[in-house]
C-alpha cells in the first residue's frame, strides 16, 4: 500500500427518516478537531430540516412504540454489535473531536458501547419495574404501565461526542419514543458516524434522526414544534435554557433540565428513561 | 322447539327470535352483556335516596297494596289461609283506610280455602304451581297442577321455569313450557318465576327475563323464596330492565315481583325508587308490581303508624298472623 | 305521580363561622390581602367572610415552612411522620359529616357526592400515604431518597378537600412541608382540613393554608424558597406556571384539562354504559377534569344508546346540594354557569342538535340543565374544548381505528373510557389511548392506590400509588 495514498473523505450527512440528506438550506459549516485543524465539513441544519426531522419521528412512533419490549431489545442490541464493529472509527473520531488519548478515546468508546448495551436490556424490564398492580379499595382490577412519551427532541451534550450523545438517546428510545437528535455542535462527526450504524443495523427509519448544526439556531424550533412531546435540554446552551423551557410550556411538554456537570462515565440510574415515559392506568370490574 | 308450542303475538323482530331453537338461543345470547359491578353500583346508588314524610307515606301505602301475602309452608293448614286472608282484606283493622294487598300467594291446595274468603273482596289469590319450588316433574304433572289451582279459582299463577333446561341451554323446552302454562292458565295472571338464585349470573338473569316475556308471562318474578339468594335489589334492577326495554320495542306492559327477603320498610322503598326510576312511574301500580313477601306487611303497617303518630310504634300494635 | 319530599342534611352540621382566617406557622392569622367573601353557589347566599394572603403573607408562609421543614420535618423519621398523617386519616373520618355538609355549601356538589366521595377518598389518601413515610425506601428510587423540600400547591375548586388530600399528603409522607393555596371560590373545607392538622399536632410550619385569588398563587409558585410546584387546574394556567418557572429549576408537577372520549363498542353493556357515561358527565356537575365529555358511539347501537341515555338523564335530579336525593348540584361560580351558557351557545350555533333535560331547576342559584348534544363533529369546539359542566358531546364511530383516531385526537390525554364485552378488544383499545387513566366498563373511579395523571398537554406528573412519590422526592 503507498504511504501516499489519498484518502477518501466522508461527507458527513443528515439522518432524518432513515435517509442521509444534505441540509435542505444547502448549508454546511466547518468542523475542526480539538486542536483546530479541519477534520470535515456537516450538513448545517435548518429549521424546515428539524421540521422534517420531527415528522420522520412521529410517523416512525407507532411502529417503534407498538414493537414488542423483546424486539426492541433485540433491535437495540444488534445495534451495539455493529457500533463494536465499527469501534476503531469511532476511537479515531472521539480521538479527533474531544482531543483525547487513543487510550482515553478507547475507553470512552467502550463505554459508550457498554452504556448502549445497559439500556438494551432495560426495554423489557421497564414495565416490571416501573409498573404497578394497584390494590384499589373495590371490586376492579387496576393496573400502570409505563408508556412512551412520544417524540423526543433531545440537545445532545455538547462536550461529550459520544458517550454523551449515546447516554442521551438510548434511553429515549429503549422507552419506546423516537427522538430528533441535536448533536454536539462542535463535535458532530461521531454521531453522523452513529447515524451510519442505526441505517445499518434494525433500527427502523424514524426512530432516530440526527441533525447537525447550531444548536442555538434550531433548539427554539423543536422546543416550540406542538408535535414534540418532551425535550431534554442537556446540551442546551445556558443562555437559551430558560427561554426553550418556557417555549416548551407552549405545549406541556416534558423537559429534562441540565444538570450541571453530568458524568456520563459513571453509572446511570433510571432517571433518564423515566423521563420520557407517561404512566398508564388501567381499570376494569371484576364481576361475573 | 315443539311444534305444538303457539307463540303469543310478537312484532316479527321478536317473532323471529321464537321461530326456533336456534333463533332462540341466538337472540337470548345477543341481549347486550350486564356488568356486574356496574348494576350493584348503580342498585346501591339508587338505595341511597331518602324518601321522607309525604313521599313515605305514600310509598308506604303503595307497598301494602303491591304485597302478595305470601305462606307456602308444608305446615300450612286452611285456618292460617283464613287468617291471612282477613289481613290481606284489612291489614291494619283500626285503620280502615289502609289499603288491601294486592293478593294472597298458597300453594295449590289451599286456593279453594281463599276463595271462600276473598272471592269478590278485589284481593287477587294467587297460587304456585308446576311443582313448585323445584319444578322437577313431568310437563303432565305440572300442568295438571297448574289447572288444579285455577279450576280451584286461583287468578294468578306463580309457575317456575325448569332452570336445569335452562342451565344447559335447552331454551326451547323452557318456552314451550312457560307457553303451555299459559294456555293452562286461561284468564289468571301468569307469574314466570326466574329463580334468580340458581340462575348465577345477571347475564342469565336477562335472558331468563326475555325468555318469559317472549313466552307470554304476565310478571316475571325473582325467586320462590326457598333458595338462597332469594329477591336482590340488583337482579331486580334488570328485570326493570328488561321490561322497560319489552315496553320499548312492543308497547305492552309487564310486570316485575321481587320475592322473598324483602322484610323491611327501607327494603320496600328502595325497590320502589328502583321502579320508579328504572322502569319508570309508569309501573308503580300492582298491576305491574308485587312484592311477595309475609314479615314485610307488619314493618309496613308499624312504619305507617310511625309516619301518622308522630312516635315510633311496636310490633304489638300490628296483628300477627 | 311520586315526588320526592326534599330531604335536605341540615345546614348546621357544617359549623359555619362567619370568618375564616388564613392558617400560617401553626396559628390562624389574619391576612393582608383583601378579604373575600365565599358564597354557596346553591343559593347565591354569602357563607363567610375570608382573610386572604398578601405578598408578605406568602413570603411568612414559605418562610415558616422551611424553618419546619429544616427544623424538624425533613429530619423526622419516616415512623414519625406517618403516625400524623394517619392522625389526620382519623380526624377527617370523624368529623367526616361536618366535611361534607361544608364542601357541599361552600362548593355546591351534591351531598351525597360530598358524603361518599370526596371526604372517605380524602380520608383514604392521608391513610395510604401515612403508610408510605417509613416504607419509601421501597418505592424503587434508591434506599434512602430525600424530600425536596418546601412544596407550593395551588388547587382547583371543584374537588376543595380531595384536591388539598391529593397534594399534602404525598407531600408530607415525603417529608416536605407545604403551602397550600385554594381556589379562590372554595377555601373553607381546606381550612377546617387547616384545623384538623392544628388538632393532630402537627408542628407549626408544616402545613400553611393561604386563602386568595390567582395572585397569590402566583405569588407562592414564584417565590424563590420553594422548591417544588403542584399545581391542579386549567390547562391555560398550567402553561403559565411552566413559563414561570423556566430556568429555576423548581420541581413541577401539573394536572390539567382533558376532553377524555368515552367509546361505547356495539357489544358493550348498554346499560352500564349508560351509567358509566352518565357518572362520567354528570358526577360533580361535569366539574371534572377527566370527566367523558365526548361519548363516542358505534353507529350501530348509536340511536338505542342516545334513548337510553336521554331517558336515564331525565331521571336526574338537579337542585339544592343539601338534598341528599339530588344528583346534580349547583355551578361552582356565575363565571362558570357563563362559560358553560356560552360553549352550549357555540354548540347550537356550529350545528349541533340539542337536547336538554327538562328537569325543574332552582330559582336562585347557579344551575345548569345536563344537557347532550348529538350530531357533533370533531371541528365542533363543544367537542375540542374542556366545557367543565353537565354538557355531553356525542359523536359516532363505525370502526375500532376510527373511535380510537377520534378519542386521541385532542392536545389533552387525561383519561379515556372503553365500553365493550370483549376483552380483547377492551386490552387493544387501552393501549392505543394516548391517556393516563383508561377506565374500562366502569368510569370515574379514584383510589390512593392508583396513580392519576395525564399525558400531553393535560399535564405531566402522577398523583397517587408508589408512581406518586417521585413528584415529592428529589430523584
Amino acid at each position: 500500500m503507498s504511504e501516499n495514498r489519498i484518502a477518501v473523505a466522508k461527507t458527513y450527512k443528515l439522518y432524518i427518516g432513515g435517509a442521509f440528506p444534505r441540509s435542505e438550506s444547502g448549508r454546511s459549516y466547518p468542523v475542526n478537531d480539538a486542536g483546530g485543524a479541519f477534520l470535515a465539513n456537516a450538513a448545517q441544519g435548518s429549521r424546515k430540516d428539524a421540521r422534517d426531522a420531527v415528522a420522520a419521528a412521529r410517523k416512525a412512533f407507532g411502529g417503534w412504540s407498538g414493537a414488542t419490549a423483546y424486539n426492541r431489545g433485540q433491535v437495540l442490541y444488534r445495534v451495539a454489535e455493529v457500533l463494536e464493529g465499527r469501534r476503531e472509527q469511532f476511537v479515531a473520531e472521539v480521538a479527533a473531536a474531544e482531543g483525547a488519548s487513543a487510550e482515553e478515546a478507547r475507553s470512552l468508546v467502550d463505554a459508550a458501547i457498554d452504556r448502549w448495551v445497559w439500556y438494551a436490556g432495560w426495554t423489557d424490564k421497564i414495565a416490571t419495574v416501573l409498573g404497578s398492580s394497584n390494590p384499589v379499595a373495590g371490586p376492579y382490577f387496576s393496573f400502570s404501565v409505563p408508556e412512551p412519551t412520544g417524540v423526543v427532541a433531545v440537545l445532545a451534550p455538547q462536550r461529550s461526542s459520544l458517550l454523551g450523545l449515546i447516554s442521551a438517546v438510548a434511553p429515549v428510545i429503549a422507552g419506546g419514543n423516537t427522538a430528533v437528535v441535536v448533536t454536539s455542535q462542535d463535535r458532530p462527526l461521531p454521531a453522523v458516524t452513529l447515524a451510519e450504524v442505526l441505517a445499518t443495523s434494525d433500527v427502523p427509519g424514524g426512530v432516530v434522526n440526527v441533525i447537525t448544526g447550531r444548536t442555538a439556531e434550531i433548539a427554539p424550533w423543536l422546543a416550540s414544534h406542538a408535535d414534540v412531546n418532551a425535550l431534554d435540554l442537556t446540551g442546551a446552551p445556558e443562555s437559551l435554557r430558560a427561554d426553550l423551557e418556557r417555549s416548551a410550556a407552549g405545549t406541556v411538554k416534558r423537559v429534562l433540565r441540565a444538570r450541571p456537570s453530568e458524568d456520563f462515565t459513571r453509572e446511570p440510574d433510571l432517571a433518564r428513561l423515566r423521563s420520557f415515559l407517561e404512566s398508564k392506568t388501567v381499570w376494569h370490574p371484576i364481576g361475573i | 322447539m315443539a311444534a305444538t308450542s303457539t307463540a303469543p303475538s310478537l312484532p316479527p323482530a321478536l317473532a323471529d327470535a321464537v321461530r326456533d331453537d336456534a333463533s332462540l338461543r341466538r337472540f337470548l345470547h345477543g341481549l347486550p352483556g350486564v356488568d356486574q359491578v356496574g348494576v350493584e353500583q348503580r342498585a346501591a346508588g339508587l338505595g341511597t335516596r331518602s324518601i321522607k314524610k309525604a313521599a313515605k307515606l305514600w310509598a308506604i301505602d303503595k307497598a301494602i297494596s303491591m304485597v302478595d301475602l305470601t305462606t307456602l309452608e308444608g305446615a300450612d293448614t286452611a285456618g292460617k289461609v283464613r287468617s291471612l286472608a282477613a289481613k290481606a282484606r284489612r291489614p291494619d283493622p283500626e285503620r280502615p283506610e289502609v289499603p288491601a294487598v294486592a293478593a294472597i300467594c298458597v300453594y295449590p291446595d289451599m286456593v279453594a280455602t281463599a276463595v271462600g274468603e276473598l272471592a269478590g273482596t278485589g284481593v287477587d289469590i294467587a297460587s304456585v304451581a308446576t311443582a313448585f319450588p323445584s319444578g322437577r316433574s313431568s310437563p303432565e304433572v305440572k300442568l295438571a297442577d297448574t289447572a288444579y289451582a285455577v279450576d280451584a279459582g286461583a287468578t294468578e299463577i306463580d309457575m317456575v321455569i325448569d332452570r336445569g333446561a335452562f342451565l344447559s341451554g335447552r331454551y326451547g323446552q323452557v318456552f314451550d313450557e312457560i307457553v303451555r302454562v299459559k294456555q293452562a292458565c286461561g284468564d289468571a295472571h301468569l307469574k314466570v318465576i326466574l329463580e334468580t338464585g340458581e340462575l348465577a349470573t345477571y347475564d342469565n338473569v336477562r335472558r331468563a327475563s326475555w325468555l318469559a316475556l317472549l313466552a307470554g308471562g304476565d310478571f316475571i318474578k325473582t325467586s320462590t323464596g326457598k333458595v338462597t339468594p332469594a329477591a336482590t335489589l340488583p337482579v331486580t334492577h334488570v328485570m326493570l330492565q328488561a321490561v322497560r326495554d319489552w315496553r320499548d320495542q312492543t308497547g305492552e306492559l309487564r310486570g316485575v315481583k321481587p320475592a322473598g327477603g324483602i322484610r323491611t320498610t327501607k327494603d320496600a322503598i328502595r325497590y320502589l325508587v328502583a321502579v320508579h326510576e328504572v322502569a319508570g312511574a309508569e309501573w308503580l301500580t300492582s298491576e305491574l308490581f308485587r312484592f311477595g313477601a309475609s314479615s314485610l306487611l307488619n314493618d309496613l303497617l308499624m312504619q305507617r303508624r310511625t309516619q301518622l303518630d308522630g312516635h315510633y310504634s311496636g310490633p304489638d300494635y300490628v296483628t300477627v298472623d | 305521580m311520586w315526588e320526592y319530599a326534599p330531604a335536605p342534611e341540615s345546614r348546621d352540621i357544617a359549623n359555619l363561622k362567619p370568618a375564616y382566617r388564613m392558617f400560617v406557622d401553626g396559628q390562624f392569622v389574619e391576612g393582608g390581602g383583601e378579604p373575600l367573601k365565599t358564597i354557596n353557589p346553591g343559593t347565591e347566599e354569602v357563607l363567610a367572610e375570608v382573610s386572604t394572603a398578601a405578598p408578605a403573607d406568602v413570603d411568612r408562609a414559605v418562610r415558616a415552612a422551611r424553618r419546619a421543614y429544616d427544623g424538624v420535618w425533613g429530619r423526622m423519621p419516616g415512623s414519625e411522620r406517618a403516625k400524623y398523617l394517619f392522625r389526620i386519616a382519623r380526624l377527617v373520618q370523624e368529623r367526616a359529616r361536618e366535611l361534607a355538609v361544608l364542601e357541599s355549601l361552600d362548593n355546591g356538589k351534591p351531598i351525597k357526592e360530598s358524603r361518599d366521595v370526596d371526604v372517605p377518598t380524602a380520608a383514604a389518601h392521608f391513610f395510604y400515604h401515612a403508610g408510605w413515610a417509613d416504607k419509601l425506601g421501597y418505592a424503587g428510587h434508591g434506599p434512602d431518597p430525600r424530600p425536596l423540600g418546601v412544596a407550593g400547591q395551588v388547587i382547583p375548586w371543584n374537588f376543595p378537600l380531595l384536591m388539598a388530600a391529593w397534594k399534602i399528603a404525598p407531600a408530607l409522607a415525603c417529608g416536605n412541608t407545604v403551602v397550600l393555596k385554594p381556589a379562590e371560590t372554595t377555601p373553607l373545607t381546606a381550612l377546617v382540613l387547616a384545623e384538623i392538622i392544628q388538632q393532630a399536632d402537627l408542628p407549626p410550619g408544616v402545613v400553611n393554608v393561604l386563602p386568595g385569588a390567582g395572585d397569590v398563587g402566583a405569588g407562592l409558585v414564584g417565590h424563590a424558597d420553594v422548591d417544588k410546584v403542584a399545581f391542579t387546574g386549567s390547562t391555560e394556567v398550567g402553561k403559565v406556571i411552566q413559563r414561570q418557572l423556566a430556568g429555576t429549576g423548581k420541581k413541577l408537577t401539573l394536572e390539567l384539562g382533558g376532553k377524555a372520549a368515552n367509546i361505547v363498542f356495539d357489544d358493550a353493556p348498554l346499560d352500564q354504559a349508560v351509567e358509566g357515561i352518565v357518572n362520567g358527565i354528570f358526577f360533580n356537575q361535569g366539574h371534572v377534569c377527566c370527566a367523558g365529555s365526548r361519548l363516542l358511539v358505534q353507529e350501530s347501537v348509536a340511536e338505542e344508546l342516545l334513548e337510553k341515555l336521554r331517558v336515564r338523564v331525565s331521571t336526574l335530579r338537579v337542585g339544592d346540594p343539601l338534598d341528599k336525593n339530588t344528583d346534580v348540584g349547583a355551578i361552582n361560580s356565575r363565571e362558570q354557569l357563563t362559560k358553560i351558557q356560552e360553549l352550549t351557545a357555540s354548540g347550537e350555533a356550529e350545528g349541533a342538535q340539542r337536547w336538554t333535560s327538562s328537569c325543574p331547576l332552582p330559582d336562585k342559584g347557579f344551575y345548569f340543565a345536563p344537557t347532550v348534544f348529538s350530531n357533533v363533529s370533531q371541528a365542533m369546539r363543544i367537542a375540542r374544548e374542556e366545557i367543565f359542566g353537565p354538557v355531553l358531546s356525542v359523536l359516532t364511530f363505525r370502526t375500532p381505528d376510527e373511535a380510537v383516531a377520534k378519542a386521541n385526537n385532542t392536545p389533552y390525554g387525561l383519561s379515556a373510557g372503553i365500553w365493550t364485552e370483549k376483552g380483547s378488544r377492551i386490552l387493544w383499545a387501552a393501549q392505543k389511548m394516548r391517556a393516563g387513566v383508561v377506565w374500562a366498563n366502569t368510569f370515574n373511579r379514584f383510589d390512593p392506590t392508583a396513580p392519576f395523571g395525564g399525558y400531553q398537554e393535560s399535564g405531566f406528573g402522577r398523583e397517587g400509588g408508589r408512581t406518586g412519590l417521585e413528584a415529592y422526592l428529589d430523584v
